[in-house]
């Protein structure tokens, strides 16, 4: 139990995906310019982390090591991720189109997340076992969701700054993730299995 | 947008006569008993520190706006104080060159490059510091030293200064712990020991802070539940309160850093979550973080959080009443 509890930690704030590790950077960037949005990309993230490191872990172990087929990783687990992402894409078609027009282009883009792939192999490296890989996916999602909700409502506000036209947009979007990463360099070597008493 | 005058508060709203400079300059004149006892404690570097930082900011902020073809704005006193702060911030012993680019790093990317004060996302001295941080660790952490009345043997020796650990890092590294702590708290209070330039008196900043109430330019919202907050975890965790109150960078922080307006919640309500956070996360980074001192990381996480802060500590509407089922 206090395993898990290191791993959320770990995952969700010290390694946090986006600003620590700088994977899913691409809808980071691009689906922040509305609070309501960012939220739920976020729930998408969460999701499609929690049920990719399963499914991802149930390939490795139970299809990829009997094989001996290891060193296909990469391919298949880009194409699980992908199936899975279409499936909640048409679930979010169905039941909530203003998010669905909102995420746009964006849901797709979930696929080629580099931080959805990432958590399903740093699970694998890591040697988490199911439960472990379920729980390090969710903290995945949530710490990558926490960094995307902070950035979209510092980025609403800054919609009425003053900023000089070559920073517009992109550039000082870039720039406030850099200094949000360096303030979450606090977190950096914080000792998680001290603090849950481990 | 910029010479809009919509301006951000809840109600009511009372017009006053105190404008940008003249809020600056009391700033500085409240931030000068520690400038004071910084250079006192640690001799002449401490003033070059101090010199360099200002120059820096007003220098940066001077250049930068006259690239961008903007108004130039050193004269709202502004630049001078985050150029105090970030010398204040640092350890006195760092090269002047690495404080000088801190405060260019400060004005120019963190607060013009944002649209120049008042739109700045995080406090410039701040994120000033957490990049020599960055940049420079082993030079900006080895800037640590005895305070001078200490150091009378090391010059009749020929030598500059002597290399200090912190109190705090002291603490960290194991070398001081348990109950009594007792024998810090009056060096603590005056500053007679190592720490960053400006922090390590807690009587010349309460000065300053003292100063700043009986002016009402901040309230004791953020200072008093953000040092409240450290004291009360830093106790459920079996550690000595008061040492941890009175080290470190928390009351300059605390009652300098943690009031700006810019980059704290609008709102009481807002403000008090704001210095709870601050002094949570300041504390769980002094006890488990890889770092020795948390203060400056807090901040610059809860300046991240305060635009959402914000939307969720919204007043309430007038009239408005929680809609029923």
């Amino acid at each position: 139990m206090k395993q898990l509890l290191v791993i959320l930690f770990s995952q969700a704030l010290v390694n946090n995906y986006m600003l620590a590790r700088i994977l899913g950077t691409c809808p980071f960037i691009g689906v922040s310019q509305q609070f309501e949005t960012a939220t739920g990309m976020s729930l998408a993230v969460v999701f499609v982390m929690t049920m990719a490191s399963v499914i991802t872990w149930l390939v490795q172990h139970f299809i990829l090591n009997p094989l001996g087929m290891a060193y296909l990783q990469t391919v298949s687990f880009i194409l699980v991720i992908a199936a899975l992402v279409q499936l909640i894409e048409m679930v979010i078609k169905k039941n909530s189109p203003g998010l669905y027009r909102a995420l746009g282009i964006y849901l797709p883009l979930i696929t080629t997340n580099c931080a959805v792939l990432g958590v399903a192999i740093i699970n694998i490296s890591s040697n988490y076992n199911l439960v472990e890989s379920a729980v390090s996916g969710a903290a995945g999602g949530l710490g990558w969701g926490l960094a995307i909700m902070l950035f979209a409502a510092i980025r609403e506000r800054q919609r009425l700054a003053p900023i000089s036209q070559a920073m517009q947009g992109f550039p000082i979007a870039l720039v406030t993730t850099g200094l949000l990463a360096m303030a979450f360099l606090g977190f950096s070597g914080f000792d998680v299995a001290r603090f849950i008493g481990l | 947008m910029a010479d809009s005058k919509l301006i951000v508060t809840p109600a009511p709203h009372i017009r006053g006569n105190i404008d940008t400079p003249s809020l600056m300059r009391d700033v500085v004149i409240a931030l000068l008993p520690a400038c004071l006892a910084g250079v006192y404690f640690f001799g002449g570097k401490a003033l070059i520190s101090l010199v360099a930082g200002v120059a820096g900011c007003v220098g940066a902020e001077f250049v930068f706006e006259r690239m961008s073809k903007k108004p130039v704005t050193i004269g709202d006193w502004s630049a001078v104080v985050t150029g105090l702060l970030i010398a204040m911030v640092l350890p006195p012993h760092v090269p002047a060159w690495i404080v000088v680019l801190s405060g260019v790093f400060a004005i120019g990317i963190v607060k013009l490059l944002f649209g120049g004060l008042g739109y700045n996302v995080f406090n410039p001295a701040l994120a000033g510091r957490a990049f020599a941080t960055a940049a420079w660790s082993a030079l900006a952490a080895t800037g640590y030293i005895w305070p001078a009345s200490a150091q009378g043997a090391a010059w009749a020796r020929g030598i500059d200064a002597v290399t200090s650990a912190t109190p705090l890092t002291l603490l960290k590294m194991g070398e001081i712990g348990g109950t009594s702590m007792s024998r810090f708290y009056m060096p603590l209070f005056l500053g007679n020991v190592a720490g960053s330039l400006g922090e390590t008196s807690a009587l010349a900043l309460l000065i300053g802070a003292v100063y700043l109430l009986w002016r009402t330019h901040i309230s004791l919202r953020i200072p008093m539940s953000y040092i409240i907050t450290v004291a009360v975890v830093t106790a459920l965790y079996g550690q000595d309160p008061l040492f941890h109150v009175l080290s470190g960078g928390l009351i300059l922080g605390a009652f300098f850093m943690a009031t700006d307006y810019v980059t704290s919640p609008i709102n009481a309500k807002g403000q008090v979550i704001f210095g709870i956070g601050c002094g949570v996360l300041t504390a769980l980074i002094r006890l488990f973080g890889g770092y020795p001192e948390g203060v400056a990381y807090s901040i610059l996480i809860m300046n991240a959080a305060v635009p959402m802060i914000d939307r969720f500590a919204r007043p309430k509407r007038f009239g408005e009443v929680k809609a029923r089922a």
